[in-house]
Order: structure tokens, then sequence, then C-alpha cells
């Protein structure tokens, strides 16, 4: 079982800047889905944004606690034009 | 690890090819959901060359280690690894896609 606020916090610290939205999809603190805002992003393509979303966690994706994220990634530019 | 072969071998698909799906079964009859998303959203903006990973267990394991990603489909664009169908969907629904595909 997972603590979303970890997680959240695991992501914030490896992209700074970040903002992230974590939600429970299952009750069952094992599967996420995440939409992460970033000025990180920038000039990166999608396949990029995501793998820095995973790679700071790697360790709980392969021991399967973290059994899926659902990821939408933005860069903040990207995040005004979608809120509006 | 992934051997030279077929390290070459993908490099030449990939850069021959303007739309390369790594997928399950083939765009006529794709033998996963995931897959045939990919192949239903790509397939109106141009020719697809497709590669069924089923019948290749080397070329199922050997792209993920190429490309470092963990999934099928893998979706490749004018020599670019784009992504998995997700990917592919949230692009088609920001309308990048076809854009990604023109070039």
């Amino acid at each position: 079982m997972l603590n979303p606020d970890v997680l959240k916090a695991r992501i914030e610290a490896a992209l700074p800047g970040a903002e992230v939205e974590l939600r429970d999809t299952t009750g069952t603190g094992d599967h996420f889905e995440a939409r992460v805002v970033s000025p990180t992003f920038d000039g990166l393509s999608m396949v990029q944004q995501h793998q820095q979303v995973y790679g700071p966690l790697q360790d709980v994706l392969q021991t399967g606690e973290l059994h899926a994220l659902a990821l939408k990634t933005y860069t903040p530019e990207q995040w005004s034009k979608v809120k509006r | 690890m992934i051997d030279d072969t077929l390290k070459a071998r993908f490099d030449k698909e990939i850069s021959e090819n303007p739309i390369v799906i790594y997928m399950k079964g083939s765009a006529l009859f794709p033998q996963c959901g995931f897959s045939a998303k990919a192949v239903s959203l790509l397939q109106p903006l141009g020719k697809l060359y497709t590669v069924n990973v089923l019948a290749e267990p080397a070329v199922r394991d050997g792209i993920k280690a190429y490309s470092n990603w963990p999934t099928i489909p893998q979706v490749y664009i004018r020599g670019k690894f784009v992504g998995g169908s997700d990917i592919v969907a949230e692009l088609a629904e920001r309308g990048e896609l076809e854009a990604l595909v023109k070039g």
C-alpha cells in the first residue's frame, strides 16, 4: 500500500517546480493516476516527459508496489491552454 | 542488453518507414486492444509498417530494451520513439499526432 502523499513528494523532488495531482483510482494504494505540470518538460517529447516521472519511482514500479500509474503530462504553457 | 543484429534491424526499420508499430498481431488482425487502438489512430494518417512481436519473441524483448520502455505496442514516427497507445491517444486528443506524422 503506497501513500499518495509520498509518491507526490517524490515526483515533486525529482522535478523542481512541478505541480502534481495524484489520485488513487482503485482505493487499493497501488493504482494511481497523475497529472504532472512541470517547466522541466519544455522541449521534451511526451515519452521523455513520462520517463522523467517514472524515473524517481523505478524501485516501487519494479517491486510491483506501484502496479499502475496513468500519466498526463503538460508544460505550464500546454496546461494553461487545457484549463481554459 | 540488445544484440547488434537486432539493433541494426530496428535502426533500419525505423529509419526507412515513417510510421512503425511494434505490436501484438497485425494491422488487419490486432491481438491486443492497446495494439488495435494504436493502429486505428494511425491508420488514417499514412502507411503503417507493423511488426508482430508475438511471432518473434526476440523482437518482443529486444524492442523494450531498445527504447527503454516496458510495454507493447511501441510507435515510432519519422525515426523517433513516440510511445505506447496511451501517449498516441493523448497526442491525437491534443491534435498533435498528425503534425508529428507530417513533420
